[in-house]
């Protein structure tokens, strides 16, 4: 997120590497936090998979890759240029 | 009669007052409609009015039930923030239009009989198009056409299913219609064009970021929604739903995550969040169609917030564009402020409107046991969280800085966001004003510890794959392109095989022309052959001859007498 700074604009929060960084670093730590927590109270489930430890952790990071990734490679398929439809 | 009378009509009788106040006045009359139609709703309480002879039919032209009721309320919020967001807009056409088509909507869902339905019906897909044509560019025009000539056949179809209804059971009452006999069937296609069925959803994606800044916002709240409650006044608990609806979650989001222009992947994100919906008509359990209504209510806050955050970039900007935008949280702070809450609101997170509705559908997938199902909405709410939860705000404001830097939005936008926002939020902390009017009594708790932690868990490791991802170097960059969905079919494949067979047709239809021709002149040959100047049946004989002919034949009949 290092900005092409403008000349006399104030420089943000956000603007430095390392504050962004930091805010990686916390998501990291709320999962790391979020996923030890399975250990800490009674799931309430409807289905036996949901008690596995971290089910929803697991299956949120790999549904959002195979998501992303999928869209990647359809992407080759289904990619056209800005004007296909005006042509 | 003022006392029964039906407050979508104060939004479409109204609109037409609009363009006689003075130009600065038009933006707050405007604001002011949905203004008076709610509170005409409020008085009516529930109730049936209206009710005509028609060909031997009940009409029941107004009927706020348990149902409708919750759609018409949402219906009056959106109107109410479509038009104060587009307060300052110096075009009555876009003011008209924007009320009429609101105001058509709500009629719709207050309608008691088919018949009503379809007039109304009619009229919201009239009344939209302006609000598409109203940018007044050549490509406008041809989106508009597009799109209203789907949306008039949805209407045409929704008129042959009623005809056929009505003859098979005899009333055109709007109650359960169901799968079994023709008529239904016809009408759920109807229904199904304005939901954005899977094939039957381009013309969403393909006018809705094409509409005015003010007028995408408008559009978003009403068609798909009234179709939602039309499925779910009419086929609620019909199985195939929940698979047509699941389906819905699922693709669109691939092609949010491809799409650049943001409003459109708004508009895929729009039909992912109608899956949820439908999934929970197609159960049709109580606390499924409890679901289905408080996720339309407030999936048409946080989207109207959403789409309003992203007009405001393209007011300002004059682009739309991922891979042309980024760092505009320095200009737009407070726009990029509530997309956030929008976008917090639309990926479910706790304390935010999604989390309180959708959680209502997923729950009864999974009483219902529906495991792939719910497998399948698991995986799409981790898809909502990348393209609207993290993909619109993240390329609008953040990402690489583009440079752009411009004013931030104009004050009513910011009202209109900030009120939709503190409407999101509100739900989301509170939500027992809204599960108090949903149709069925709520025995349902979202905030468990259960919930809130796996809730959590799924959205934040969805988060954490996204940082992995994008520090990798693996997440797809924002390019200018398009990508070919169904559409393709009708926009390219079929002109294309158009224009390809026209020569063979045009040649055939010569061929069959001139054997015509052969032939008609080969029957002419033989007529004139038997009734020509020459003919045998043309030629004229000595009346001599003629007597002596009859001559033969009498000798002939006495001869035989006589023997």
């Amino acid at each position: 997120m290092s900005a092409p700074q403008k000349d006399g604009e104030k420089s943000y929060w956000l603007d430095k590497k390392s504050n962004v960084d930091l805010i990686w670093w916390l998501v990291v730590a709320a999962c790391a936090v979020l996923f030890a927590a399975d250990f800490f109270y009674e799931k309430y489930t409807h289905f036996y998979f949901e008690e596995w430890h971290g089910f929803y952790t697991v299956y949120g990071f790999i549904a959002y890759c195979c998501i992303v990734l999928t869209a990647k490679q359809l992407r080759k398929l289904l990619k056209r240029d800005e004007d296909y439809y005006d042509r | 009669m003022i006392a029964d009378f039906n407050p979508a009509l104060i939004l479409v009788l109204g609109a037409f007052l609009l363009p006689l106040l003075p130009k600065a006045a038009r933006g707050w009359g405007n604001v002011a409609l949905p203004v008076l139609g709610l509170a005409q709703m409020l008085l009516l309480g529930k109730g049936e009015w209206g009710q005509i002879e028609f060909l031997g039919y009940q009409l029941v032209t107004m009927r706020i039930d348990h149902l409708s009721f919750v759609w018409g309320l949402i219906f009056f919020i959106a109107a109410f923030l479509g038009a104060l967001y587009a307060k300052h807009v110096d075009d009555v056409l876009q003011h008209v239009a924007g009320s009429v088509y609101a105001g058509a909507a709500i009629g719709a869902a207050f309608s008691g009989d088919l018949v009503t339905l379809f007039v109304w019906w009619e009229l919201t897909a009239i009344s939209s198009v302006f609000l598409i044509w109203a940018r007044r560019t050549e490509r406008a025009y041809q989106v508009g056409m597009r799109y209203l000539i789907i949306q008039v056949a949805s209407g045409v179809i929704l008129l042959g299913g009623l005809l056929v209804h009505a003859h098979e059971v005899g009333s055109i009452a709007f109650e359960h219609l169901g799968l079994d006999g023709l008529g239904g069937k016809i009408i759920f296609v109807a229904f199904g064009i304005k939901c954005a069925f899977p094939f039957l959803h381009n013309w969403l994606q393909d006018a809705y970021p094409e509409a005015t800044v003010t007028g995408t916002v408008i559009l978003s709240a009403f068609t798909t929604k009234l179709a939602v409650y039309a499925l779910a006044r009419g086929y609620a608990g019909e199985d195939i739903l929940i698979w047509i609806g699941a389906t819905m979650t699922a693709f669109p989001i691939f092609f949010a995550v491809m799409e650049n222009d943001l409003r459109r992947v708004l508009s895929y994100s729009l039909n992912n969040q109608l899956g949820f919906m439908v999934v929970g008509v197609g159960l049709g359990t109580e606390l499924a169609l409890n679901g289905t209504a408080a996720h339309a209510f407030s999936h048409i806050l946080y989207k109207a917030l959403l789409f309003m955050a992203m007009g405001a970039v393209l007011h300002r900007v004059g682009t739309i564009k991922a891979s042309e935008l980024g760092g505009l949280y320095k200009s737009m702070p407070k726009t990029a402020f509530f997309c956030i809450i929008g976008s917090m609101s639309i990926s479910a997170f706790p304390l935010f409107s999604g989390f309180i509705s959708k959680s209502m559908v997923m729950t009864a997938a999974a009483a219902e046991h529906h495991t792939i199902v719910w497998l399948v909405l698991l995986l799409a709410s981790a898809g909502v969280m990348d393209h609207s939860g993290i993909k619109i705000p993240y390329f609008a404001f953040f990402a690489h800085d583009s440079g752009k830097r411009c004013e931030e939005a104009p004050a009513n936008m910011l009202w209109a966001m900030g009120i939709a926002a503190a409407l999101c939020i509100g739900i989301g902390v509170y939500p027992a004003p809204l599960y108090a009017i949903l149709p069925f009594a709520v025995d349902y708790a979202p905030y468990t510890t259960s919930h809130v932690i796996t809730q959590l868990q799924l959205l934040m490791f969805s988060a954490l794959a996204f940082g992995v991802l994008v520090r990798s170097g693996l997440y797809p960059p924002e390019l200018r392109s398009t990508h070919l969905d169904f559409d393709w079919t009708y926009r390219k494949l079929l002109p294309a095989a158009w224009r390809r067979a026209a020569p063979a047709v045009a040649a055939a239809r010569d061929a069959g022309e001139q054997r015509g021709i052969a032939l008609a002149k080969r029957a002419i040959a033989a007529l004139f052959q038997l009734h020509g100047p020459q003919g045998i049946l043309a030629r004229t004989a000595a009346s001599g001859a003629m007597g002596l002919l009859a001559l033969i034949a009498l000798a002939g009949g006495l001869f035989l007498f006589l023997n």
